[in-house]
């Protein structure tokens, strides 16, 4: 019975990822069962720490193996500049930028009349409370540039006004090494809107 | 600059078509055949080689055709002759994917998105179904001057988009309350309105600033003898930037979003903001506005309007769009067919058109014959259903 073969149930398991389709799937597959000792069985065993290490950081949603986290303890990190992200994975794009170096704060997800996602599906409270405890100096809102992430930036920055503190969002425009003439339009018009003297 | 041209298409169990190659080496190609021979469907499946859901704006799930067990997966792939050389376009439902899914390829590679098809191909329709647009709603005149716009502008599909999906957020906030009787956040409300007024104002300038670009054209007599139009545009934000920079229009939609919640909470909708607006037409030499025209007067005028409109594309991207005409000449009388013929060849554009009856594009097969009206162009007749083999599809 193909539902009771092992190797379809682990294509099966790996095609629901995100990235991988079937095929890939199957390809992974195949070359895992060529070498199992070299390459499935260290797998399996790493799939089992992480599942029981790893943990969301009580002060900013990132996944961990300490709580809090490694961002969050680091002392050599600038605790007063918060950025707030809408997931994990906009976390560690930004860690591969080395181009911050405060803390985090994830939202998991954005504002979704929609899809059923309002701010009390979001981590919206606990950044309030992280504020409200002092000593944060700034607020990035580093949110995707869709109409439900602008929205949300909109909202926490409506909800982060009394609080008083400085509300920045990301920059939109001309990507590095790229050249004009090949940006959309409305790229182009963001960039010349967020011009700024040299 | 040689025109915008589809020169090869290819279809894969799409619509009434199991499987269809067919070459189209000519500016004017004529499709002439009985009713349900397949014409519409071939120009429907030239237009999904562009950006969006094609001339009849139909569900993915439509398009495959019928096998024993629902639709069937489909493919539809054209090779276009353009200003920047040959490339080719392919459009379907994903190998092993969802049947509701629909996948691009440029050139082989899986296009980014739709932006990028809008690029190389741009492609204007008129169908029997547009013959309804002076009777209904304004959403309908809307949605064509949309598409009008989208042409020139690809953004401007994102800025409807973004206006539309923000204003559903707050229809479904403000029905939240309605239904449960909780007062939705008005920070989140204010959010929304936020993002429905940046994107409102821009799709509304890009309306007005298109609806001022083709009075232009027309006024200047860029539809040859075919008799003028003149477009109107009825949006209280498009007027309010005649007035007021974008920015202190978007405030005051901002300020006037607020103030009526409660009015559209009640409502179930909201009752203003550009996704109002409506276009007028107004038949020129008979100033009389297309509602009080007869039939034939307002095909005459949306042919009229699409020309100016192709004419635009040339003028702005470099290449004219693909004109898919279904049904468009046997509504006229003789001389406005003429008339639609003579603008036709005078254009850069290679445009398709469909009839019951071969006949009346006689004239077209005498252009032919004789000597072109304009050096190098030929013009080409196909007739349909057609048990020859592809190459020769034509006669002329």
């Amino acid at each position: 019975m193909i539902e009771h073969d092992p190797v379809e149930h682990l294509i099966g398991l790996l095609a629901k990822l995100p990235g991988l389709g079937r095929r890939s799937a199957r390809r992974a597959v195949l070359r895992m069962l060529m070498q199992p000792e070299q390459a499935m069985l260290p797998l399996a065993a790493a799939l089992r720490d992480a599942a029981a290490a790893v943990r969301r950081c009580r002060l900013c949603g990132n996944l961990d193996a300490r709580d809090p986290c490694g961002i969050c303890r680091d002392p050599n990190r600038d605790h007063g500049v918060i950025c707030v992200v809408e997931g994990v994975a906009e976390l560690w794009a930004l860690e591969r930028a080395h181009a911050h170096r405060g803390l985090y704060h994830v939202l998991g997800g954005t504002l979704s009349a929609l899809g059923g996602i309002g701010p009390e599906d979001l981590a919206v409270q606990p950044l309030l409370a992280r504020i409200a405890e002092g000593g944060v100096e700034e607020v990035i809102l580093a949110l995707p540039a869709t109409v439900d992430g602008a929205t949300t930036a909109h909202y926490l920055t409506d909800r982060l006004k009394p609080a008083g503190v400085p509300v920045t969002r990301l920059a939109q425009g001309v990507p590095m090494g790229g050249a004009l003439d090949v940006l959309d339009e409305g790229t182009l018009a963001a960039a010349l809107k967020a011009r700024r003297a040299v | 600059m040689p025109p915008l041209s589809l020169t090869r298409l290819m279809l894969r169990d799409f619509r009434s078509y199991p499987a269809l190659t067919a070459g189209f080496h000519g500016r004017i190609v004529v499709v002439a055949g009985e009713n349900g021979v397949g014409k519409t469907n071939l120009l429907e499946a030239i237009s999904l080689l562009g950006p969006g859901r094609g001339l009849r704006g139909a569900r993915i799930l439509e398009f495959g055709l019928h096998g024993p067990e629902g639709p069937l997966p489909w493919a539809a792939a054209g090779r276009f002759r353009g200003p920047s050389g040959e490339f080719d376009i392919g459009t379907g439902t994903p190998e092993g994917g969802p049947a509701e899914r629909r996948v691009f390829r440029l050139d082989g590679q899986p296009a980014k998105s739709q932006a990028d098809l809008a690029e190389r191909v741009a492609a204007v329709w008129l169908t029997p179904q547009m013959d309804r647009l002076f009777q209904d709603g304004a959403g309908d005149r809307r949605r064509f001057l949309d598409r009008l716009v989208w042409a020139l502008e690809p953004h401007h599909a994102r800025e409807v988009a973004a206006y539309d999906n923000a204003m559903a957020q707050r229809n479904r906030l403000l029905a939240g309350e309605r239904r449960e009787g909780r007062a939705p956040d008005p920070a989140w409300l204010a959010a929304l309105e936020d993002a429905m007024a940046r994107h409102g104002v821009a799709a509304a300038a890009a309306r007005r600033g298109l609806v001022g670009r083709l009075n232009a054209a027309l006024e200047g007599g860029i539809t040859g003898a075919f008799p003028a139009a003149r477009l109107s545009l009825h949006c209280a934000v498009a007027a309010a930037l005649d007035q007021a920079p974008a920015l202190a229009v978007e405030d005051g939609l901002r300020a006037g979003w607020a103030a009526e919640r409660g009015r559209d909470a009640a409502a179930g909708a909201t009752l203003s903001g550009p996704h109002r607006a409506d276009l007028g037409f107004t038949h020129v030499p008979k100033s009389l506005p297309a509602a009080l025209c007869s039939t034939g007067e307002q095909k005459a005028l949306l042919v009229a309007v699409v020309l100016a409109h192709a004419a635009l594309i040339e003028q702005t991207r470099g290449f004219a769009p693909l004109l898919l005409l279904d049904e468009v000449a046997a509504h006229l009388d003789a001389p406005r067919r003429e008339a639609l013929f003579g603008a036709l060849a005078a254009l850069p554009a290679q445009a398709f058109l469909t009839g019951t009856d071969p006949a009346i594009f006689a004239p077209l097969r005498g252009w032919r014959r004789c000597s072109a009206p304009c050096p190098g162009r030929s013009f080409r007749m196909a007739i349909f259903p057609c048990r020859k083999p592809p190459e020769s599809l034509y006669y002329g």
